[in-house]
């Protein structure tokens, strides 16, 4: 196997309690991410699934060092981010970018798309002028738009669409890693698949590798090599993406399996057959 | 079946002005629901599923909204039906329940007091009398220790309970539908699976009728009896779960099925895809509204297909399509579910 682009070894993040409102006792910490391990490889897609409250969301931002982890160590192209000044991780953050789960709160809808997607580049200094302009038309056409589009807003456009400018946007730095917290969860079905394709898409034309973290099992499965169950701040069970889903080793991944709605009116019954006898 | 149906709706339409123009929310709706059914309204967002949902409540109306057509439970239309006698109907006939307790629950009351009021508002019931009934329907709806938690303020809730609240305060005024919007949406899939389960219990044991509003074709095959399918305002195809799922009629619902991932499958290689995305429904196109979208297009769908029963062996199952059964079967593409 391949040196891993992503290494993250006995990562912790916790957080005071102080209002006692997640139902622990006051100024106890909440261990969100307790001792995680995971790697991912460069061109590989790692899924990482889990209900809320897992701790998967914390996770993602202790990964790229948006929250500061307690103990552990994130290891990224075989350097290490915990530790490192806000202006060392700058210098990084070209090469491994996110995709939210709302465009529409993650794309400032005052902003022409063209600007969006070509700020990367200009904040990192990889782009400006006649130069900027041509690779933002570019990353456009890539992700399914139009090189015109960089004249339009945001609210222009629809959610799938919307979505694509995000993508387009964490695309133009070329990053290696791209971290996509619940990428499809607020599409419609038929827009869906659309992303999840040009997705896979992007990652053969550009090799890029992808944590691609979900609640939706059936999304995740589609989409990845690896399969991470969270469950409680830690990872319970990970393994390639068809054994996991098809012959999980832990309890958790089981009960999590066995909810997941079957679009099967028959597979449907006769699951529930099985489970009342 | 000899009953007739509960609720009948007949080309119901409701559009309303806004300062883009005249959106076409729902476009001649039809709909039967049989008493102890449970009847799935499956689309994506702009579908017109939620919209046809409140309208059954009398909750669609404003001064921008325009509504016609009819939708009859029992004996009233609640097109026509005026405030007082829609308010008798909300509750005790057609309860609903949301996508989110919190709009049906206030944060500042105790769950057992809204749902002992509700009954209080509407039957000559004792304080006691009403929060007995409370902690039953607390009990029915699975939640443990009712007798203490009926006291509780929904915040100590977890989500699935609050769910389960605000389904046991729709049924206690007994009504003999109940609109469920995307009940399980925002929840995990665990407290969605037991949220399914209660739904169907409901069902079974006490003949509750249920019309479930969702964009997951998972959902419906978990707990439908028949599916309507939406798309842009209008019921593109509607039969039998196991014909909507096996012998499916619609282009549409051929790609909802195809796009759908499953984890007792191998998996595609591509996940099939729909292109584009849904019409605007303020300048919707001319004739079928998945025209633009369908890779099957001929020469009659600028004209607008009636929802008809085209199959002779399934008199139930209607779909909005102009190609012939024969076409229909020879280009549908296999491999999907029913395979």
């Amino acid at each position: 196997m391949s040196e891993p682009l992503l290494e993250v070894r006995g990562l912790v993040k916790h957080f005071r309690d102080s209002s006692g409102l997640l139902g622990r006792r006051k100024g106890l910490p909440v261990r969100a991410v307790d001792g995680v391990d995971l790697t991912v490889a460069p061109g590989e897609t790692l899924g990482l699934v889990g209900e809320s409250g897992s701790g998967k969301s914390t996770l993602c931002r202790a990964v790229l060092q948006l929250k500061r982890p307690d103990a552990g160590s994130v290891r990224f192209e075989g350097r290490e981010l915990v530790g490192l000044s806000q202006r060392q991780l700058r210098s990084l953050r070209p090469r491994m970018q996110m995709v939210f789960q709302d465009p529409d709160a993650s794309l400032n809808p005052r902003k022409r798309v063209g600007d969006i997607v070509g700020y990367p580049l200009a904040l990192h200094g990889i782009a400006s002028g006649a130069e900027l302009r041509r690779e933002v038309g570019e990353l456009l056409e890539r992700v399914g738009l139009s090189a015109e589009h960089h004249r339009r807003y945001p609210h222009e456009f629809s959610g799938g669409q919307r979505q694509r400018i995000g993508i387009a946007r964490a695309l133009a730095t070329r990053p290696k890693l791209i971290l996509a917290d619940e990428p499809v969860s607020k599409l419609d079905v038929s827009i869906r698949a659309q992303i999840v394709n040009l997705m896979r898409d992007l990652q053969r034309e550009m090799g890029l590798a992808y944590l691609f973290v979900a609640h939706d099992i059936g999304v995740v499965r589609h989409v990845s090599d690896r399969i991470a169950v969270m469950h409680d701040g830690k990872v319970v069970e990970e393994g390639p993406a068809d054994l996991v889903c098809e012959q999980p080793r832990e309890a958790y991944t089981r009960e999590l399996l066995a909810a997941v709605p079957v679009p099967d009116p028959r597979e449907a019954r006769a699951r529930r057959a099985r489970l009342s006898a | 079946m000899s009953e007739g149906p509960l609720l009948e709706v007949r080309d119901l339409s409701v559009s309303f002005t806004t300062e883009e123009g005249v959106v076409q929310a729902v476009d001649g709706v039809d709909l039967d629901v049989a008493p102890g059914e449970v009847l799935a309204v499956v689309g994506e967002s702009g579908s017109g599923k939620s919209v046809t949902a409140l309208t059954m409540m009398g909750l669609s109306r404003g001064s921008n909204a325009a509504i016609s057509g009819s939708a009859r439970i029992g004996g009233t239309d609640v097109v026509t039906a005026r405030e007082p006698e829609l308010r008798r109907i909300r509750g005790e006939r057609i309860a609903m329940v949301f996508q989110d307790p919190m709009s049906s629950l206030d944060p500042v009351h105790r769950i057992g007091d809204q749902i002992a009021e509700q009954i209080r508002a509407h039957r000559e019931v004792t304080r006691e009398e009403a929060r007995r009934r409370s902690i039953e329907l607390l009990e029915a709806v699975g939640i443990d220790e009712a007798a203490k938690r009926v006291d509780a303020y929904p915040h100590q809730f977890s989500g699935g309970m609050r769910q389960r609240a605000m389904i046991a305060m729709a049924l206690s005024l007994e009504p003999s539908l109940l609109i469920a919007d995307e009940p399980t949406t925002a929840l995990d899939v665990t407290v969605q699976a037991q949220i399914l389960e209660l739904l169907r219990e409901l069902n079974r044991a006490r003949g509750l009728t249920i019309v479930l509003i969702t964009h997951d074709m998972g959902v419906v095959a978990e707990i439908a009896d028949r599916v309507a399918v939406m798309y842009a305002g209008r019921i593109v195809e509607r039969g039998s779960l196991d014909e909507v799922f096996y012998d499916p009629q619609h282009p549409y619902t051929w790609g909802l099925l195809g796009s759908l991932t499953r984890i007792d499958r191998p998996r595609p290689e591509r996940l099939p895809q729909i292109p584009g995305a849904p019409p605007s429904l303020l300048d919707p196109p001319q004739g079928c509204h998945f025209r633009p979208r369908c890779p099957h297009e001929f020469e009659r769908c600028p004209r607008v297909p009636g929802l008809e029963p085209r199959l002779p062996d399934q008199p139930g199952h209607l779909d909005r399509c102009w190609l012939d059964p024969t076409e229909k079967r020879e280009r549908r593409p296999l491999g999907e579910v029913g395979s």
